[in-house]
């Protein structure tokens, strides 16, 4: 008879379970955790290397020469810059023109929800500035961008300078396949949102922005340039996107065989390649350059311009340049020899990048994880819970559970998430008048407020609950909520590796052994403690009124984001990941 | 006098008595030379095939074979895409020494007609009424025809514009075709792919003389990057060859031994193959020009012949009975009578295979036996 029908063989495996069930999961928990350190270890990644056919190898010759003129014309956009105030556009338009490129520009205005500290008033203005140079012999149907954001300040003039000395090197080359957009955008990722939306005729986020007077077809592949000094000594490379989206592996290893064909130092996640795999010392920074992207890709947010074309099915990365204390200098007519070099690659492109993964970690730019191999990870942590939910099962077989009587905890639970989603930016105004506090920090507390007040409902609302004061009761809660926390994780698991793992490995131990007078955490310490291990992996551990203060920030920031762009991260821990957990808060305040 | 002149052109052509040095002149078997030069890529990225192919165009042109005789079958996407920064051109040769394209060239099959249909009904004629002479392979029985393939093929197959493929097995059924309607003396094929040898395998007409650049297993390399343009531009095996043909003029001896050791594993990378037990000739006696020129003999003789009575009369016999007169019709290629009229074939009726029946006499005894013989009425 089959192992699960003879009744004898389910009685004994029930037994098995239910008496190692405890054991179980603690190997399963640290199975996961060791199967997730383990994928950095060099033995068990794969070496990157090119799938795309038409891409090729890196058999093409730059030829740019005109990196010092690049920097020249960098130094001019800064003196207008400067004297405009914001965005030269007038200048631009008119260098652009004279490089031979259509030019166009954007304006765009944005309401925020709440001023935040880099835009210290509730209405952004902006315009963008985009020149396309039309592929001389091609039909206009697929394009290639490159962009550099103009920022306030001293920063990537030297970004806007290369990308107008390109714009005059690749005007007088015939080999173009594709149209070219040459774009700077005005406050950064607002603007390359308008950008976009405008481009895509979508209007996602509720913005306002003149309509695109030119446009180059679909466009294949996006590059956006971040430099702020004339010599760089390394090349980062930022991958990560909004809502941990990745664009193509092909991409990364595009510019990794560049960076060796051409012989400049290439990071990703500011962290140089080390050989020696076997060390201690070797496999720890493996480990923090993995743990940089799994914490960069939970958090939800575009880490670069690039970050928005993901979303569009847009294969993009941005490319900073650093400049640190190394002797070996790399200079601008590298970089855009290298821009180039990469261009003429990409214009080779018969079809969007699709032949390599789109789901990957990177422990160095050589080596990649793939999902198939880090996706386990997730899996042992989520068996734990599908695990306690079985023993729970058993447990309450006899009498048969009352599904009804966790309808109310289930309710209460989420009308709190609600009111955590939408209390802090309606009633900012309420908090700001009665407080002496700024509207970011009004939005941030209120939000505290609401998610500690939350914590305090099971005190007073189990007088509302039915089957109280029962010993099964709160188990038909738990069972629920176990399962209710493994499909969330899971689901978030699909779309953002990162955060539903970072999640799985705060909430699950505690979900899986919370019962009646045990303790437990809350997700807003995984949060602080997130903040801080990001902070010490970036090699800036900072103490901790300042973690607390940078808690604060990205707390505002996740919701700005939201309200922006559409980062998901926010909706999803507040109306769905708090009610799951107050669900588990009330099981423990059971009596 | 067209009967004077041709008579004469005739006699010309052997220095003594016709009939006896008829044999030695036509030694090779053929009158003339047709060439089908396929290259089945299209793509910026396949850049070489299209080269590989047009190289192997210039040196048959060279060598006398007209455009009337040379069905060339290209992508032709090289020259003016996009991607080119040497519009116009296909260059064979890195820093851009030869360009193949040149000025003169004539693609009868370009873009999408290369394909595998196409292909098959070129190699055996079953092209409809209205397709131009420069699409038709107009070969005879007295023709030798160079057949040369290139692209991206695997263990049997050959895949023709990323969309379809044709097996070794059509292939070979082609060939068959092309031997039973008297469409070649001899053939030469000659194929540039990754396993190339598994295209020939199958082969099993006469007169053929296969050459293949890789064996089973094994990848056909590409030769010749070029930065500037930013592709390969030639493979390998088509390079060497080439080098070699370089060196073949109209009137080379150069035999077909001299072919097969062309690109050896030092330099082609892969071993290159060959198959000459369907020729009937040895291999050592066929010249490169039998295949890859288009050679006119032309003998020139100091005797005088006398012709007799040009004109001759036809004793016609009238016999009593009627003069016998055959009539002649042509031979359908198609039965379309049968087919439209879609008789349905009788078929024979054969008595059951002696297995089947010893099978169910078997079943039978062994039934009677357990049951018994009561259960007949049952049955009956």
């Amino acid at each position: 008879m089959g192992l699960l029908s003879d009744p004898n063989r389910r009685r004994a495996l029930i037994s098995l379970l239910t008496r190692l069930n405890a054991p179980i999961c603690v190997v399963c928990y640290m199975a996961g955790v060791a199967w997730f350190m383990g994928l950095a270890f060099e033995p068990f990644t794969l070496r990157t290397y090119m799938s795309e056919n038409a891409m090729g190898s890196t058999m093409v010759e730059e030829r740019f020469p005109a990196g010092e003129r690049a920097l020249g014309t960098g130094r001019e956009f800064s003196a207008h810059k400067k004297k405009a105030g914001g965005m030269p556009v007038d200048w631009l338009v008119k260098t652009m023109q004279s490089r031979g490129l259509e030019v166009f520009t954007q304006r765009f205005s944005r309401r925020l929800p709440f001023p935040d500290e880099d835009k210290e008033r509730y209405m952004v203005k902006g315009t963008n500035v985009y020149g396309i140079l039309r592929a001389p012999r091609a039909p206009r149907t697929e394009a290639l961008v490159l962009s550099a954001p103009c920022s306030p300040g001293d920063d990537n003039n030297q970004a806007v300078g290369v990308l107008l000395g390109l714009a005059q090197y690749f005007r007088n080359q015939v080999f173009w396949a594709k149209d070219i957009i040459f774009l700077v955008n005005e406050h950064d990722l607002i603007g390359m949102q308008a950008w976009l939306e405008g481009y895509h005729h979508t209007n996602t986020t509720g913005m306002d922005w003149s309509p695109l007077q030119g446009r180059g077809g679909s466009i294949q592949a996006a590059l956006s340039l971040e430099l702020s000094s004339d010599v760089v000594t390394s090349l980062d490379l930022v991958l990560e996107g909004l809502n941990g989206q990745l664009p193509n592996l092909d991409l990364a290893n595009l510019f990794y065989a560049f960076c060796q064909k051409i012989g400049v130092l290439c990071t990703t996640q500011g962290k140089l390649q080390r050989n020696d795999w076997d060390s201690v010392s070797g496999y720890s920074h493996a480990v923090q350059t993995m743990m940089l992207m799994v914490m960069k890709q939970a958090s939800g947010r575009p880490w670069g311009d690039h970050g928005l074309f993901l979303r569009y099915h847009i294969e993009a990365a941005t490319i900073k340049g650093i400049n640190s204390f190394r002797q070996y200098k790399t200079d601008a007519t590298t970089i855009g020899r290298l821009l180039e070099g990469m261009y003429r690659k990409l214009n080779n492109l018969l079809e969007r990048l699709h032949q390599s993964y789109f789901f990957y970690l990177m422990p160095s730019l050589s080596h990649f994880v793939s999902i198939g191999y880090y996706m386990p990870a997730f899996g042992l942590l989520a068996l734990i819970l599908l695990l306690r939910a079985l023993d729970l099962w058993i447990q309450l077989a006899t009498p048969p559970p009352g599904v009804l009587s966790v309808l109310t905890p289930l309710v209460i639970s989420h009308l709190t998430g609600v009111a955590l989603y939408t209390l802090p930016i309606h009633f900012q105004e309420i908090a700001v008048e009665h407080f002496p506090v700024s509207e970011t920090e009004a939005v941030v507390l209120t939000a505290i407020a609401v998610y500690t007040a939350g914590l305090a409902l099971p005190h007073n609302t189990h007088r509302l609950l039915t089957g109280r004061g029962t010993e099964n009761g709160w188990k038909v809660l738990k069972l629920v909520a176990v399962l209710y926390l493994a499909v969330l994780l899971g689901c978030t698991a699909l779309i953002n590796f990162s955060l539903g793992f970072i999640l799985a490995l705060t909430l699950v131990p505690v979900a899986a052994f919370v019962t009646p007078d045990l303790c437990s955490a809350t997700p807003a310490c995984t949060l602080l403690f997130s903040v801080f291990l990001f902070q010490e992996l970036q090699e800036m551990p900072v103490s901790f009124l300042d973690g607390w203060m940078l808690y604060l920030s990205v707390i505002s920031q996740g919701i700005l984001d939201h309200a922006l762009y559409g980062s998901l991260v926010y909706p999803l821990v507040a109306l769905l990941v708090y009610p799951c957990w107050l669900l588990f808060w009330n099981i423990l305040f059971w009596k | 006098m067209q009967l004077q002149l041709f008579v004469i052109i005739l006699f010309l052509f052997s220095p003594l008595v016709p009939q006896e040095n008829a044999g030695q002149f036509f030694s090779s078997g053929h009158t003339n030379n047709w060439a089908v030069l396929v290259c089945t890529s299209r793509f910026w990225f396949n850049y070489r095939h299209v080269a590989n192919t047009l190289s192997v165009y210039r040196s048959v042109k060279r060598l006398g074979i007209p455009d009337s005789h040379i069905v060339l079958m290209l992508a032709d996407d090289m020259a003016c895409n996009h991607r080119n920064p040497k519009p116009a051109t296909v260059f064979s040769h890195k820093n851009m020494e030869l360009n193949v394209y040149g000025d003169d060239v004539e693609v009868d099959y370009r873009g999408y007609e290369v394909t595998v249909e196409n292909f098959l009904r070129v190699l055996t004629g079953r092209l409809p009424p209205s397709t131009p002479r420069s699409k038709r392979l107009l070969s005879d029985d007295r023709s030798n025809i160079l057949i040369y393939l290139t692209g991206h093929g695997g263990n049997g197959f050959l895949k023709f514009q990323d969309s379809e493929e044709i097996s070794n097995v059509e292939l070979a059924d082609a060939f068959e075709q092309m031997w039973q309607k008297r469409r070649y003396n001899e053939l030469l094929f000659i194929i540039d792919t990754c396993q190339g040898a598994s295209m020939y395998e199958r082969f099993y007409s006469p007169n053929l003389m296969a050459l293949a650049s890789s064996q089973v297993g094994e990848d056909s390399l590409s030769h010749q990057p070029d930065l500037a343009i930013g592709v390969h531009l030639m493979d390998r095996y088509t390079f060497y060859l080439l080098e070699f043909l370089e060196d073949i003029h109209p009137s080379s001896k150069a035999n077909m031994n001299d072919l097969f050791k062309v690109c050896p594993k030092s330099q082609c990378v892969s071993t290159p193959g060959h198959r000459t037990d369907l020729f009937l000739r040895d291999p050592g006696s066929a010249l490169i020009t039998d295949f890859f020129g288009s050679v006119r003999k032309v003998e020139i003789t100091m005797e005088t012949i006398n012709l007799t009575e040009p004109i001759q009369q036809v004793e016609q016999n009238f016999v009593n009975e009627e003069r016998q007169k055959e009539t002649y019709s042509y031979v359908d290629q198609l039965p379309v009578s049968e087919i439209i009229h879609q008789k349905p074939k009788q078929k024979d009726w054969h008595p059951p295979d002696g297995f089947i029946l010893g099978l169910w006499t078997l079943i039978l005894l062994v039934f009677f036996k357990t049951y018994g013989m009561k259960h007949l009425k049952h049955i009956f």
